[in-house]
């Protein structure tokens, strides 16, 4: 009986909050990150990314865009709570979130069940958009942006013996490795892995050496990258290296054993082109700092969503999720945006080389 | 064939390392029975130390310099820790001492965490990456160096402990306390310089390990430290020669497992070698045979 009656009540809590969301005065984007803790550089840079373009933008369908940020601490029950919050008190139009995997992960079924407009900028898990048709990612996959590392290979730098080096414990890595190796042409002669905690890349390093490789693609974080970079040197490998966006920074600290190699990105900090240039410089003026990848996705991600509910011409859910799905658009920081039957981009990925310590674009290249 | 060759150099490089921190394992058992498991993280600190004197002193010292700067503080370091935790349970039953040791690891690297932060720390380049053609094998100057600097150490210290007066007073120490009192041996100081000499090949160690893998941290010495204990152990713990002999085994092994095996696999053949060194001869490959005395 005690419980019949804790559920009416909460039943009933329920509904006088879902009942009590502001009237739609102005248009309301959540975002959902780690704004603190040992992770909020990636949370920060995302919701600041989100508060630029608002401010860009101003109005949408002639009402104030708003941006909502909330902390998940990168924790899936933090991020449930923020997500809760922003529904049902808050009554936002569309979620710009979660910033990682694990907690947008965690959010999916709810956002499923209340049909919200999810754009998450930075999930790169595959698992994110799969059976949700209103969740939607502005990032590519770990399995896409290795497919790119191996066109890239093949047909750009028109290379046909590759050797791959990747950690074995880790999903990402792992994930670039598969799509890399599904999408290059040539031969792969040598596949060597690493494990979580090495520090000794030396034996892995000379096997690949003597296999003839023209190039190795190494997908990891740039603690890593460094000492294999600085390794591969010291062993007189003088073959181009070919990474990923975990590569994003390798020269502030290893610009000399970086010389040459090649990583792809979300974008380029300094590429020429007008929106990316005005998206750096804005950026630095607003909040002090030049902004990474994430910061970029977030601010892509919102001009999407906005440009979704324009299409739409309305607030409604249904038909914002529709226009996102039909959705193509040309000239974002991150580059071209347009969404496959999962949810997922089809975007060119930047391959970036690494020039006296400055990243030089290559290429845009994208697969599909 | 040839790969196989560039293997050993590898080998021989990483083995260097685990030799010159193995002896400091080696050094202190062989003189006070005591397994100082924070060796590991003087190692770590010595990484530390060549760090600050490479990046905050505003001059460029030369790597030998830096060596030798950061080799005296960690001899320092040994003997401070040797006074405060070690000193007074001389007399208190072994195991007493071994988890003081062990409680010694846990502090230091907490404190270098404290001080240091989590983040690693990039290793500035001490040595240029020049490489140079050695009879068909690509060999680094690293390497040279780590090979040249950990063996030149090993002929001095051999040297040291069988052809000088506090050599001598060590080597009896080792065998009879006791006895080496009545013959007017000042043990205390014998073991402060055990120690102090273990603690800066440790640095040396250390050192080596950071400009290798580029980076230092906090948690550093943990996984060099247990190998250079295993490769104690393996060439018999205190036995100088072992050490040397164990270290180049280890890094041998370790280094062969990930070429021709698997990387994952390393570490617990590394280790395994442990459990059946202690099953089949507990001595290890040099160790004498020492019968407890009643």
């Amino acid at each position: 009986m005690k419980k019949l009656l804790t559920l009416l009540l909460s039943l009933v809590l329920g509904l006088s909050l879902a009942g009590c969301s502001p009237e739609d005065e102005s248009v309301r984007f959540g975002v959902i990150g780690p704004t603190t803790g040992e992770y909020s550089l990636y949370g920060v840079a995302v919701a600041q990314g989100a508060q630029l373009a608002a401010q860009e933008i101003g109005e949408v369908l002639g009402k104030p865009l708003e941006v909502i940020s909330y902390d998940s601490k990168g924790d899936g029950a933090e991020g449930v709570n923020a997500y809760n919050r922003l529904v049902q008190e808050d009554g936002i139009h569309a979620l710009i979130g979660g910033t990682f995997s694990g907690v947008t992960l965690a959010i999916k079924d709810l956002a499923i069940a209340d049909g919200v407009p999810v754009l998450t900028p930075t999930a790169t898990n595959e698992q994110v958009t799969l059976d949700a048709d209103n969740v939607f990612r502005a990032c590519y996959t770990d399995a896409y942006q290795g497919a790119v590392a191996g066109v890239f290979a093949s047909d750009t730098l028109g290379l046909s013996n590759g050797a791959i080096l990747f950690n074995k414990d880790d999903a990402y890595s792992e994930g670039l490795a598969s799509g890399f190796k599904s999408a290059f042409s040539g031969t792969i002669v040598a596949e060597e892995a690493w494990s979580a905690g090495d520090k000794d890349f030396s034996a892995l390093l000379t096997n690949i050496q003597s296999s003839g490789a023209e190039f190795v693609f190494i997908p990891g974080y740039v603690a890593e990258i460094g000492a294999i970079l600085t390794q591969a040197a010291s062993l007189g490998m003088d073959i181009p290296m070919i990474g990923g966006d975990g590569w994003d920074g390798i020269e502030s600290d290893y610009a000399s054993v970086a010389e040459g190699h090649y990583f792809g990105n979300h974008y380029a900090k300094s590429d020429e082109a007008q929106q990316v240039q005005d998206f750096v410089s804005n950026y630095t003026e607003t909040f002090g700092e030049a902004p990474n990848a994430l910061a970029a996705l977030a601010y892509d991600a919102v001009y999407a969503m906005v440009a979704a509910i324009e299409e739409a011409g309305s607030l409604d859910s249904e038909e914002i999720v529709a226009a996102l799905a039909s959705l193509e658009l040309a000239g974002l920081v991150t580059g071209d945006i347009k969404f496959d039957e999962d949810g997922d981009p089809v975007k060119s990925v930047t391959m970036i080389q690494v020039v006296d310590g400055e990243h030089v674009v290559v290429e845009k290249v994208s697969v599909g | 064939m040839d790969l196989f060759l560039r293997q050993v150099v590898n080998s021989v490089n990483l083995g260097s390392i685990y030799a010159l921190v193995a002896i400091g394992y080696t050094m202190v058992y062989g003189i006070i029975r005591l397994i100082n498991f924070a060796h590991g993280e003087i190692m770590m600190f010595g990484a530390y130390f060549a760090f600050i004197f490479a990046t905050s002193i505003g001059i460029d010292l030369p790597f030998i310099v830096i060596v030798i700067l950061s080799m005296a503080l960690a001899a320092l370091m040994g003997i401070i820790i040797e006074r405060i935790a070690y000193k007074p349970l001389r007399k208190a039953p072994r195991l007493s001492a071994l988890i003081t040791a062990i409680g010694m690891s846990l502090f230091l690297q907490n404190f270098a965490l404290l001080v240091f932060k989590p983040e690693p720390k990039v290793m500035p380049e001490l040595i240029s990456k020049e490489t140079f053609n050695f009879f068909g094998l690509q060999i680094s100057n690293l390497t040279v160096v780590t090979i040249l600097l950990s063996v030149g150490f090993m002929i001095l210290l051999t040297l040291f402990v069988h052809k000088t007066k506090p050599g001598r007073a060590m080597r009896a120490v080792s065998l009879d306390k006791e006895a080496s009192t009545l013959m007017g041996i000042n043990v205390n100081g014998v073991i402060t310089l055990t120690f102090a000499i273990g603690s800066a090949l440790g640095a040396v160690g250390g050192v080596l390990y950071g400009i290798a893998f580029t980076q230092v941290y906090p948690t550093l010495g943990v996984m060099p430290g247990l190998k250079a204990f295993v490769a104690a152990v393996l060439g018999g713990i205190g036995s100088l020669p072992g050490a040397m002999i164990g270290g180049y085994l280890i890094g041998l092994i370790e280094t062969m497992t990930k070429a021709y095996i698997s990387s994952s696999w390393s570490n617990a053949i590394v280790f395994g070698i442990l459990i059946i060194v202690l099953l089949i001869k507990p001595t290890g490959l040099l160790g004498k045979n020492i019968k407890e005395k009643v």
